[in-house]
């Protein structure tokens, strides 16, 4: 038998031990799938129907205008006229609601004689991100107000600057289009590392590497024949998590889908090195179950998936260099929502195959190291 | 049920934890890392958003328009071009998400009081992030005015906005509560299902079955060390938190220890529970683990993603999920300080699901006995 053949051999043996357990189906399409609902649905930071309550001293045109713009803009939803202050305090304590907004007496008077008059709004800051996008939102809406209340009537001073904003590549600002793609991604990572490295330590668990061990078949044939399975299999997740997203989300993708294919290649090469890696450093399956979950959350939460890296401090903004995930999505994104082609997104593909190529160098030496 | 049988159940567990040193590191070194990383690393706060500057007026009160981004500390102004396409080139390569087009008669405008309009464009495709931008470019707007006139002109309308409970909105006030449910979700959950499966796969259970052990003490012993490290965790996560990280614990100490141990022991119970529907197979009882305690701990617990923004349905399963009822009463206990009035509907939550779990348990491992 020459080299081809046994590492065909052992492809052929992988495949028929991993599809044989029916769980196993389940495993390898059945949870990815469940993850894609999930992590769609919920991975979401649109804010939407805020919980408000109005305290209105004022109730003239004016007032009434302003609530009317708030209701109006699907942002907030106003469920509770307070008759008290005291009220305010007691609904935010109870988490009634998220958002209190209150309009002084002489609300209307005082825009008339265009004496400047504050609005009191007060948020809900347990949930950060929340409070933060309400503020956002009301000051966009009052500042509208403003602006046309101001241009209106005579101005006297300088009225504030109209900023026309346009949103590019996501005009809707569905926060799903961008997460989408990003939960693909992390999918694959998470099902590709776990996979292998779990089939590498099990044959050592269980005992039949020492049989493989003593056929003809060479550490590196054994190391692909092990690692081409789960290639296939990972390109196999990809395209039906990414046609789920695609169908059922109504994600478009804007450009190449030829160009993503050779992403999702080099991404599942440097992948699969670091489940190969994990396997060389284990030796049970719970060990290596550990590792993959120790290696998975941080990768996540340092990739730009969820939180932006341009905010983290300089010495993690270095770290998210080793992680592959990083890349991809760059890429994921920039074909889905961008359609960006090879020309932008080279430097991702280069830095994904260099990492790919160190990490199978440095597992394989391992691995043989291991075996000998 | 015999104290003795537990103990000495107890006691071979802790000695098979001790002889793998590697599981118990990563056990007791996940919850610091990823404090470490919620703590210091991520955040959803939107700082140094990078900007592009067109100004065609290239005059004094254009300029100060941009000064004004600048020191806002949340723009970080990365460029100046001088043509439309430029801006193409830096919004699709990531180097810019907000570019700003000063016209031509912008100072002319501005002067005459007439509204002078400059044009923004933000890359949306991360439509968090560019909200709070656009919110931020809104409160500029109002200011300017006042900047350039140098005498005190307040807006016309000037929104006065007061955060509680959380007044810098530190997104780690928000993350550090919540992620002790994680914590303790992922790794109990985790590390239990697979020794009990572990001893499944190896025939070593069948062994302590013929011994004069019974269920509920079997799982009763076996529980018993997990708790203890699930506890440990919870110490170490509630130390570093409050010590390290300056998140504030504004409840009673007690309250939050005498909560944790409910969910904890529901925890543990549940990873007994998936070792024995997982008919002893590892990889089995991982994937149970991961899809039915880490994933909803991580996402349909209302940890980082607010449950009311989800659709109706996944709402309506959150509530299956302790994990639910124990990020509410962290975050209450933490940041509001709430007490057992407000609390005690979690805490029956959390004592019910416990209790069926672990009679679910000793009723399952009954039936696989015979």
């Amino acid at each position: 038998m020459n080299m081809r053949e046994r590492i065909t051999q052992l492809i052929v043996k992988e495949f028929i031990q991993t599809l044989r357990d029916r769980r196993r189906w389940m495993l390898l399409f059945g949870a990815p799938i469940i993850q894609l609902f999930l992590f769609g649905y919920v991975v979401t930071t649109d804010v939407n129907n805020i919980s408000t309550a109005l305290y209105d001293l004022d109730r003239s045109q004016e007032s009434r205008e302003l609530a009317r713009r708030l209701e109006a803009s699907g942002y907030f939803n106003v469920r509770y006229t307070p008759q008290f202050p005291g009220e305010i305090r007691d609904l935010i304590d109870r988490g009634e609601v998220l958002c209190a907004i209150q309009i002084n007496r002489n609300f209307a008077k005082d825009l008339k004689k265009r004496i400047p008059t504050e609005i009191q709004v007060i948020v809900d800051g347990t949930d950060s991100n929340t409070a933060m996008v309400a503020l956002s939102h009301v000051t966009k809406i009052i500042t509208k107000y403003a602006g046309e209340y101001a241009v209106n009537t005579v101005s006297t001073v300088f009225s504030p600057p109209d900023f026309r904003t346009r949103v590019w590549y996501n005009p809707d600002l569905k926060s799903r289009n961008f997460n989408v793609p990003g939960v693909i991604a992390s999918i694959i990572m998470i099902t590709c590392i776990m996979l292998t490295s779990m089939a590498i330590v099990r044959e050592r668990e269980v005992g039949t590497m020492e049989q493989l061990m003593v056929t003809p078949i060479r550490p590196v044939e054994l190391m692909l024949g092990k690692t081409i399975p789960f290639a296939i299999i990972g390109l196999l997740d990809m395209f039906v998590v990414t046609l789920a997203g695609v169908l059922w989300f109504g994600i478009t993708i804007k450009g190449s889908p030829l160009l993503l294919l050779m992403g999702t290649s080099v991404y599942l090469l440097s992948i699969l090195g670091i489940g190969l890696f994990i396997s060389t450093i284990l030796k049970t399956q719970q060990q290596s179950l550990l590792a993959t979950m120790f290696f998975n959350m941080p990768a996540m939460l340092l990739s730009g998936f969820m939180f932006p890296i341009e905010n983290m401090p300089a010495i993690f903004q270095y770290i998210t260099y080793l992680n592959p995930l990083r890349y991809f999505l760059v890429i994921i994104r920039g074909i889905f929502l961008k359609g960006n082609g090879f020309e932008i997104l080279w430097p991702q593909m280069a830095a994904l195959f260099i990492l790919g190529t160190v990490i199978i160098t440095i597992s394989s030496f391992r691995f043989r190291k291991r075996l000998g | 049920m015999r104290f003795l049988r537990i103990k000495a159940i107890a006691k071979k567990e802790l000695i098979q934890i001790w002889r793998d040193p590697l599981s118990l590191t990563i056990a007791l070194l996940m919850p610091v890392i990823q404090l470490f990383i919620y703590g210091y690393a991520i955040t959803f706060d939107v700082n140094n958003v990078t900007t592009i500057v067109y100004d065609q007026d290239r005059s004094s009160l254009s300029r100060e328009l941009v000064a004004q981004f600048r020191e806002s500390g949340y723009f970080t102004v990365v460029a100046q071009v001088d043509k439309y396409k430029d801006i193409d080139a830096y919004l699709d390569s990531n180097r810019a998400r907000v570019a700003i087009t000063i016209p031509y008669d912008f100072s002319k405008k501005v002067r005459t009081g007439s509204q002078a309009q400059v044009g923004v464009i933000i890359d949306g495709s991360d439509s968090n992030t560019a909200t709070i931008a656009e919110g931020y470019i809104a409160a500029i707007s109002l200011r300017y005015p006042q900047r350039i006139t140098a005498r005190t002109v307040l807006p016309v309308m000037d929104p006065r906005t007061r955060v509680w409970f959380n007044p810098e909105l530190k997104s780690r006030n928000f993350i550090i509560p919540g992620l002790i449910a994680v914590i303790m979700s992922v790794v109990v959950a985790l590390l239990t299902s697979l020794t009990v499966a572990r001893e499944w796969e190896r025939g070593s259970m069948e062994q302590l079955i013929s011994t004069p052990v019974k269920a509920s003490e079997l799982i009763m012993g076996k529980l018993a060390p997990y708790f203890a490290i699930g506890f440990t965790d919870m110490v170490l996560a509630v130390l570093l938190g409050v010590t390290l990280f300056g998140v504030p614990l504004r409840g009673d100490i007690v309250l939050l220890v005498v909560l944790s141990s409910i969910f904890l022991f529901g925890t543990v119970s549940f990873g007994v529970l998936i070792s024995i529907v997982a008919k002893g197979s590892q990889s089995v009882a991982s994937q149970i683990a991961i899809l039915s305690t880490m994933l909803p701990a991580f996402l349909l617990s209302g940890f980082l993603f607010a449950i009311s923004n989800m659709p109706k349905p996944l709402q309506v399963i959150t509530y299956i999920f302790p994990a639910r009822y124990f990020v509410t009463i962290l975050k209450g206990v933490f940041l509001k300080g709430s007490t057992l009035t407000l609390l005690w509907k979690e805490g029956v939550m959390l004592a019910m699901a416990g209790a069926i779990v672990f009679f679910l348990a000793i009723r399952k491992l009954h039936k696989r006995i015979d």
